[in-house]
């Protein structure tokens, strides 16, 4: 079997996996970090999203081999190693944004992402087209949007004025 | 009295939250147990045949696998069915039909999922290629899946016992009363509507791992649960012979339910009984296929709904008649959700002297079917305001009027409805304005007006609603044919240092119990929020409990809370009266200090704490060392939440897509104790009715196939799918449970349907439409349009 090798959440590892070795089966399986969920069989939930390289990506629908050499973050990898929480994992707790919590590291991470990649400002349709890759069944996704907002005024350095 | 609720009513942020935005949480399928095996089932990909033969050999010798189970090895065992918790007898007094439910299909498969071999092996890939090699001849039958179908004379019957494919065929109310109001009336308005077939769909889906121990003679099953005593209850006594004591069921993180984690699932005893035999622990984990084919579905009903009314008006009787799918077998609470949970609430919120409704309930060729957010409300809730609005429509009186003239006061509480349920508190003219007001209703013409210049079509629908949760009351749902009690308990473990710990038999699966109770137990002991903790899902560690659903924690389970922390007090209270050398009436507890009246001697909470437990000067004659109370209370009554739900919305008519563009909800849950949660929990039921109204269906093909199995084609609500969901509140108390609470689980998947229906037939109320069944999809309403030949009218 061949090996893949990667750094997952700035530690670097060897692994040996199957040819059909999903990614997310060597994060939640071989390395023990269930934080990434499988909600789905078809890449539709999004409840499996990390990054790869600073890219949301659906790890259900990648193989491990396919991460070699890669850089991935996890939920388990966003907080500061004094445990400072990520900006957006703070702005989920302050507005409400999870509920059974199921959803919540994929979406976390698909909205970290588009909060990067949209630096010039994210309106509420945006945040909403933007993460209709993830499923939510709790919230109907009203406080996600708020958190998602809050949290990209908190990661670009804006102020943010109270909309509602 | 009001002391008790100091603390109560601010949005606490959520204690569990930390574990969950971190990757933290312990869900079942994040746990491995030591020397842990995998089990794939083997599930039926026809409707309905006959399983000639099971050949397992070559499954049985590929790589990794440790064992193949049929049910010929349950029944070697003993093992029993999956048994169902609530009988209902039909009109003619006989008990319904209640075929067996093997936990392995026996002889016969009856729907497609229906699981027939389980494989177990080293590795979950491993299990999946060997059940790939297992060979099953099966003699095709025909099948039935859609209702029409099931009830047509002649057609294919799923159980031999069941003519007619008929489980039961129930009634209620009073059948002359309504059928003379009939004749007298001045106006009579019919509507024939379905009730559309949903999958709750949790994000989690299923898991359970069964593990035991030959020392001891222990079962473990760790199980996606919203309620791990019934599961302990039902598949110990009923299905594996497990004496409660050597079986322990832990429900740890749950990943959502909507009551479709509430049932026992042939899963979680093939896992159990299989780790006995292996002695290994045994997990297995759904996919999402599986899940849309094994999970039970909710809703599935058609129905005749007719109301009969005064020239004025005024309803004189409703008559309602029902069929309801059941699926293949009988799933724990099936019988009860048309019935009990369905039909009892036909009164509504209005005034209508007389009811008679029947329901047949019938099996398919389907997914078993039971309780899904709401359960049975949903579809008395639709059902009755989608006639108001057709009444409005056929009479040409306004449909808010309409409503008004019909409530039900606000000083005729208790108010005792014809079918059987006894509304305790409520103020649907309240709701309504409050309604009214925030959604503006009066500026929806200008609104509509510059839609139209858009070329937009626009409605606007309302809802009003009540519902019966917090259930129940042991002795009247035992005598409506429950099999089991719905009271709750609470045990209060008063440490020696003043913290507590709260044991609770409810499960919080996204409703946020750590928090809520919490807050609870903080405010009416005097102590700091951080200083509780709630723990809940484990058998081992909570006394008893029957769980969450029908909205019932707070109501039920908070409750036994506060009967619990009675009992702390007074103790609290005897102990403080030895130490402060007073009599016990004289010793008053008030904000965590217990205080001789008119006095300034006191003792707090945290020093009688460490007296109970260090009782060196303490009346140890008389009172046991300790503070540590449980308590089990059962309700009075349902409780009843209600309220009002405007959905505005828009219609492209070239594509036919529907937009929601405004929502607002104005509910009476009772009294609030978190309300960014109850907020959170209301809309998260709207999201859900949306999807129901709009976007959601499991579909069967003419042969039983089930078409919509994955979330490519069953239509999930998504971000862009939903509006902004306002959220108010308007409160009455609940008169007979010590917090005044009524419950807010449920109400947003209950009372929004008909609101957006109600929307989408006013927005098209041009094109001659009275009536739309859900999901009011972009193809249904194109198809409309289109049909009509007409243009827009502003065109």
């Amino acid at each position: 079997m061949p090996n893949v090798t990667l750094t997952v959440n700035g530690k670097s590892h060897t692994v040996e996996v199957e040819g059909r070795t999903l990614l997310v089966e060597l994060l939640r399986e071989k390395l023990g970090l269930t934080g990434t969920h499988v909600g789905c069989d078809t890449s539709q939930c999004g409840a499996c999203v990390v990054h790869i390289d600073g890219n949301s990506v659906k790890s259900c629908t990648t193989l491990a081999l396919q991460a070699d050499g890669t850089t991935v973050t996890t939920i388990e990898g966003l907080a500061a190693a004094d445990g400072t929480l990520h900006p957006m994992q703070e702005a989920f707790r302050e507005h409400h944004a999870l509920q059974c919590g199921f959803c919540t590291p994929g979406m976390v991470m698909s909205a970290i992402d588009l909060v990067q990649k949209n630096p010039q400002g994210l309106s509420e349709a945006d945040i909403r087209h933007g993460l209709e890759g993830n499923l939510c069944r709790c919230t109907g996704y009203h406080n996600i949007v708020k958190a998602v907002s809050a949290a990209w005024h908190t990661m670009h350095g804006k102020e943010l004025v109270a909309a509602e | 009295m009001n002391a008790i609720f100091e603390g109560i009513g601010a949005s606490v942020r959520r204690k569990e939250d930390l574990r969950f935005i971190s990757g933290r949480g312990h869900y079942t399928d994040d746990m491995n147990r030591t020397g842990q095996l995998h089990c794939i089932l083997k599930r039926s990909d026809r409707p309905h045949a006959i399983i000639r033969s099971i050949d397992t050999s070559a499954a049985k010798a590929a790589p990794g696998v440790v064992a193949v189970f049929t049910h010929a090895d349950l029944d070697a065992d003993g093992v029993g069915g999956v048994p169902c918790g609530w009988q209902i007898h039909s009109k003619d007094g006989s008990p319904m039909v209640e075929p067996a439910h093997p936990v392995l299909a026996t002889g016969r498969v009856r729907h497609v999922g229906d699981p027939i071999v389980a494989v177990i092996a080293e590795t979950r890939q491993q299990a999946k290629d060997a059940a790939e090699l297992l060979v099953i001849d099966f003699e095709d039958l025909p099948a039935v899946a859609h209702i029409a179908d099931a009830i047509a004379p002649g057609a294919p019957l799923v159980h031999d016992a069941a003519p007619g494919n008929t489980c039961f065929d129930w009634h209620i109310g009073d059948k002359a009363m309504v059928d003379a109001a009939f004749e007298r009336a001045a106006h009579r308005v019919k509507l024939d509507l379905t009730n559309n077939r949903l999958v709750p769909n949790a994000m989690e889906p299923r898991c359970a791992i069964g593990d035991y121990d030959p020392m001891s003679g222990d079962f473990t099953l760790i199980t996606t649960s919203q309620n791990p005593h019934v599961i302990r209850l039902l598949m110990g006594a009923f299905v594996l012979h497990i004496p409660e004591h050597r079986l322990r069921v832990v429900a740890p993180d749950v990943g959502g339910g909507f009551g479709s984690k509430i049932y026992h699932y042939a899963e979680e005893a093939i896992v159990t009984w299989a780790a006995g035999k292996l002695h290994r622990p045994v997990k297995w984990t759904s996919d999402r296929t599986e899940a849309f084919m094994s999970d039970a579905h909710g809703r599935d009903h058609a129905s005749t709904a007719e109301m009969a009314l005064d020239a004025e008006g005024n309803f004189l009787a409703l008559r309602v008649s029902t069929v309801a799918n059941l699926g293949a077998y009988l799933s724990t609470f099936a019988p009860a959700v048309p019935t009990y949970l369905s039909a009892t609430l036909l009164a509504g919120v209005y005034r209508t002297p007389a009811i008679y409704a029947e329901v047949r309930a019938i099996f398919t060729n389907t997914v078993p079917i039971d309780a899904y957010r709401g359960a049975g409300r949903p579809e008395s809730t639709f059902l009755l305001e989608r006639l108001l609005d057709t009444i409005a429509h056929d009479t040409g009186i306004d449909r808010i009027e309409l409503r008004r003239r019909n409530f039900i006061p606000a000083d005729a509480f208790p108010y005792q409805t014809p079918v059987a349920l006894q509304y305790d508190s409520g103020d649907y003219q309240s709701t309504l304005n409050a309604a009214l007001k925030a959604a503006d209703w009066d500026g929806f013409p200008a609104r509509k007006a510059e839609a139209n210049s858009r070329g937009k079509l626009r409605g606007i629908g309302v809802s009003t609603y009540v519902e019966a949760c917090g259930i129940a009351p042991s002795k009247l749902v035992g005598a409506l044919g429950a099999r089991a009690a719905l009271y709750e308990v609470a045990q209060i473990r008063v440490h020696p240092t003043g913290s507590v710990s709260v044991f609770t038999g409810t499960h919080s699966h996204g409703q946020g119990h750590e928090t809520t109770f919490a807050q609870l137990v903080a405010s009416q002991l005097g102590i700091p929020y951080e200083n509780v903790d709630i723990v809940h899902g484990d058998t081992n560690k909570i006394p008893f409990g029957m769980g969450t659903y029908g909205s019932r924690s707070l109501a039920v389970g908070g409750s036994a809370m506060v009967k619990a922390m009675d009992k702390i007090i007074l103790k609290g209270r005897k102990i403080a009266a030895h130490l402060l050398e007073a009599a016990v009436e004289d010793v008053v507890f008030e904000n965590g200090q217990f205080t001789v009246a008119g006095t300034d001697r006191s003792k707090s909470f945290g020093e009688i704490a460490l007296t109970a437990y260090v009782p060196h000067n303490y009346p140890i004659e008389e009172l046991e060392p300790g503070l540590e109370e449980t308590a089990f209370y059962d309700p009075a009554n349902f409780t009843f939440p209600g309220g009002c739900h405007i959905c505005e919305v828009e219609i492209d008519p070239e594509t036919g897509v529907t937009t929601v563009v405004n929502f607002t909800a104005v509910d009476d849950v009772g009294r609030v104790i978190n309300p960014m949660i109850v907020e959170g929990q209301i809309q998260g039921g709207v999201a859900q009715g949306i999807g129901q109204a709009l976007l959601e269906n499991a579909v069967y093909d003419q042969q039983g196939q089930l078409v919509s199995a994955s979330f490519m084609d069953y239509t999930m609500p998504r971000a862009d799918d939903l509006p902004n969901i306002s959220v108010g509140t308007e409160t009455t108390l609940c008169t007979h449970n010590p917090l005044g609470v009524k419950g807010c689980g449920e109400v947003g998947a209950i009372g929004s349907p008909p609101s957006v229906i109600n929307a989408v037939v006013d927005a098209l109320s041009d094109y001659g439409v009275r009536h739309l069944d859900m999901p009011a999809t972009a193809h249904k309403i194109w198809s409309i349009i289109n049909a009509s030949g007409m243009k827009m009218a502003a065109e």
